[in-house]
């Protein structure tokens, strides 16, 4: 339906069926998302975050999940494709960078053997041919000593190189769409500045598309030119980055940004957290999931919070595209007189 | 899922909205949250490490395993703990951070040093000599998933240090862990449940809840909140500045997050590959760091108000990775990876200089981001010329490096001893 965007997810819903009852992982997420741009998709555990991007690139097929919605890359519904349909597309026009670089790469094969292996599956090319373009690759991303290197296994490798392994395996079929689970979490802060300039280099390079999973508002804001916050497997605030996180609507999106202190800010701001615990996707409550932790629901008249879910509407600041999913009437306000200055006192004092 | 926990217990889908629980309210959230703890520099220290060192030998492969060489993961580290303060450990992995938290505790026998609690030194003790010691000295873990023995019983868990150390009477046990689990903010009526019962954060909970059992003086935190989703780790941040109020214990707090270790520790130090290069007050050393690496490791965390402007932000990039710590590279260990080093860092080690009333440096070019001396601040007191070699002229001037600070310090700009006035 929608062709204009290079990837369009529509109402995407990934069930699975337990013997509690059904999980609801991810229910009705709708994003879109073009060639060469960001998107940051930020969430605790648990709120579906990897669920939903496994489901574009897939993954969840032989599982007891059920799968509905639409996932269109280029014209194509990527749901409505058969197994060796998609195979085809796997690793060749979708490729995906996991967050453990040691679980996702083999311990008993060299890491150029692994990369070699994903550029000729999708390629005839011989092996001398493929060894040479993965050298190329593994040079591009900046591991030194490329020819040696090659013949290495993962145990000789740090966890930034082992990561720029990961990020060459995923390119070297220049894919169209690149998906980055939590790519820099395990990483120190050095190295993750590292990757992370790495990814942009390269997306510059062969323009692709970027989705950045992540629970760092900070890589969010430096990477992604949209960003999707999550809650319990629906999108709570979705907008261009410069808007959600200057001027966040949802309760849930402030508690994340004053949980985490911001080392170039004044030292004396207090953390404040979000009370209580994420939720259970079974039984989902029928008002808003985020209610039970929101101290701002107070605010909205009567019970609505605890009955009604509301929809994801344009926000108040009117900012293009900005869409939130709460009852407060007034979020700008409240979020100039009672959050910000406990959020970003300087930002605050600028305005 | 245990079938113990009310809330899954039936697949239905209907959820009546008066049985959901109301939120607290703004009020009582900021009430439970703390601004950064401060610092009462005139408090008594608890714990002085002076010259800690911690080897672990390699051996050669082979059937004779001749000993070939050591991991220095801890080369000589000096700080002091004031009661009731807290001091951050920070670092990349694989600095020594954790392994020095580990000596302290002495879950590791360090290879020299000295580590004086009280007027006893931790080092040196024995393990029987360490029994009544250990009641003052505890640790939090960082994985709560692996740290709690899943086939015991939160009671037991906790329990297991009063039972051990004799804490109460043996029918008090159970109680005095129900007033132990209701200081960490968990349910009391839980104690006979199991830790895969529990959330992460409870069971951080109950990790932070068998450390005080013992009612320690300092508790060594390696990562305590590292393991934790964001709003969860704000959470146990309060919780533990409650606790170090309520109880005035002191903290090592070892993290790599430089933001949660800003809010916790109003001293940190920075460790690079097994030594500490800086050493600060969190004002100093967030806002004028001296040392190369401290302004490269700040400079490289993301930062969220970037979104209003877009793109990465300036950074110092720091190229290839930390050095292996068998074979350390000569002179300043940072040196390899240093945007400023030159001839005299390969040759001479820089000293650990006070710069500051609470600031220490250890680098040749100290000073602050864009004003790096052009000739090594520390070369006269060496005894060295500018590129390092000796020099027959210089008298070297006795460098102490004491764990604490002291009263006179070096100033980096005149050059010479001052005294504040």
């Amino acid at each position: 339906m929608n062709n204009e965007h290079f990837l369009s997810v529509n109402d995407l819903q990934v069930h699975f069926k337990t013997a509690d009852g059904i999980v609801k992982a991810t229910d009705g997420l709708s994003y879109t998302l073009d060639r060469g741009k960001t998107l940051g998709i930020v969430g605790e555990s648990g709120s579906g975050k990897s669920v939903s991007s496994s489901a574009i690139m897939g993954l969840h097929q032989g599982t007891s999940a059920r799968i509905e919605g639409n996932v269109w890359l280029d014209g194509v519904d990527l749901l409505t494709l058969s197994p060796p349909e998609m195979r085809k597309l796997r690793g060749k026009e979708i490729a995906m960078i996991f967050q453990d670089p040691l679980s996702a790469l083999h311990p008993y094969y060299t890491v150029g053997h692994q990369i070699a292996e994903a550029y000729r599956v999708h390629n005839a090319v011989s092996k001398k041919h493929a060894r040479k373009k993965v050298v190329e690759m593994l040079e591009l991303v900046g591991i030194p000593q490329p020819e040696r290197r090659f013949d290495g296994y993962p145990h000789e490798y740090s966890g930034g190189m082992r990561q720029r392994a990961m990020i060459a395996m995923a390119l070297i079929n220049d894919p169209s769409l690149l998906i980055a689970d939590e790519p820099t979490t395990a990483l120190d802060v050095t190295v993750q500045a590292q990757i992370l300039d790495l990814l942009q280099k390269l997306q510059k390079e062969f323009n692709t598309a970027i989705i950045m999973i992540t629970h760092d508002l900070g890589v969010v804001a430096e990477m992604a030119d949209d960003a999707l916050v999550m809650y319990a497997g629906r999108a709570v605030e979705y907008g261009p980055v410069s808007e959600v996180l200057t001027h966040p609507e949802m309760p849930y999106t402030w508690g994340l940004l004053s949980s985490v202190p911001d080392v170039t800010a004044d030292t004396d701001i207090p953390m404040v957290p979000i009370p209580g615990n994420p939720p259970s996707l079974l039984n989902q409550p029928p008002g808003c999931a985020f209610q039970p932790r929101c101290v701002h629901s107070s605010k909205v008249p009567g019970d609505l919070c605890k009955t009604t879910m509301p929809d994801l509407l344009p926000g108040s600041h009117g900012g293009s595209g900005h869409l939130t999913r709460c009852h407060l009437p007034n979020p700008e306000l409240i979020y100039e007189t009672e959050v910000a200055h406990d959020v970003t006192p300087t930002q605050s004092e600028e305005r | 899922m245990a079938d113990t926990d009310e809330s899954q217990t039936d697949g239905q889908n209907s959820v009546d909205p008066s049985e959901v629980e109301d939120a607290p309210s703004l009020d009582e959230v900021l009430q439970q949250s703390h601004k950064p703890t401060e610092l009462d520099t005139t408090a008594p220290p608890v714990l002085t490490v002076d010259n800690l060192r911690m080897y672990f030998p390699v051996h050669s492969s082979g059937v004779i395993r001749r000993k070939v060489g050591d991991v220095q993961a801890v080369d000589g580290i000096s700080f002091e703990i004031l009661r009731g303060g807290s001091l951050g450990l920070v670092g990349e992995s694989g600095c020594g951070k954790s392994t020095a938290g580990r000596a302290i505790t002495r879950l590791y026998k360090p290879t020299g040093g000295s580590a004086k609690f009280g007027d006893r030194d931790l080092v040196k003790l024995s393990t029987r000599e360490l029994k009544p010691l250990r009641r003052d000295v505890q640790m939090i873990f960082q994985d709560p998933y692996s740290s709690l023995n899943p086939r015991h019983s939160i009671g037991s868990i906790i329990g297991a240090p009063l039972r051990i150390h004799n804490m109460v009477p043996k029918k008090q046990t159970l109680s005095r862990v129900q007033e132990l689990l209701e200081v960490v903010g968990l349910n009391p009526e839980h104690y006979n449940r199991y830790p895969n019962e529990f959330s992460g954060g409870q069971r951080q909970r109950i990790g932070i809840a068998r450390a005080l059992a013992l009612q320690p003086k300092l508790i060594v935190a390696d990562e305590p909140v590292s393991a934790l989703d964001v709003s969860i780790q704000a959470q146990v941040i309060n919780l533990l500045q409650d606790l170090q109020k309520e109880f005035d214990i002191a903290f090592l707090f070892i993290a790599h997050d430089l933001a949660v270790v800003r809010h916790f520790c109003p001293e940190i130090a920075v460790m690079y590959l097994g030594k500490i290069v800086e050493i600060a007050d969190r004002e100093t050393l967030y806002q004028r760091p001296n040392h190369p690496y401290t302004q490269a490791l700040l400079s490289a965390v993301p930062d969220v108000k970037q979104a209003a402007i877009g793109g990465r932000r300036e950074r110092i990039m720091l190229e290839g990775d930390v050095p292996s710590p068998i074979n350390p590279p000569s002179g300043c260990r940072f040196r390899t990876r240093c945007p400023l080093a030159r001839e005299i860092c390969a040759k001479v080690e820089p000293p650990m200089v006070q710069i500051g009333p609470r600031h220490k440096v250890a680098c040749h070019f100290a000073g602050e981001l864009g004003n790096h001396p052009h000739d090594p601040v520390t070369a006269r007191m060496l005894g060295v010329d500018n590129d390092g070699n000796p020099d027959p002229g210089a008298t070297p001037t006795e460098i102490e490096e004491t764990p604490g600070f002291n009263d006179v310090w070096f100033d980096l700009k005149e050059r010479r001893t001052v005294k504040p006035s």
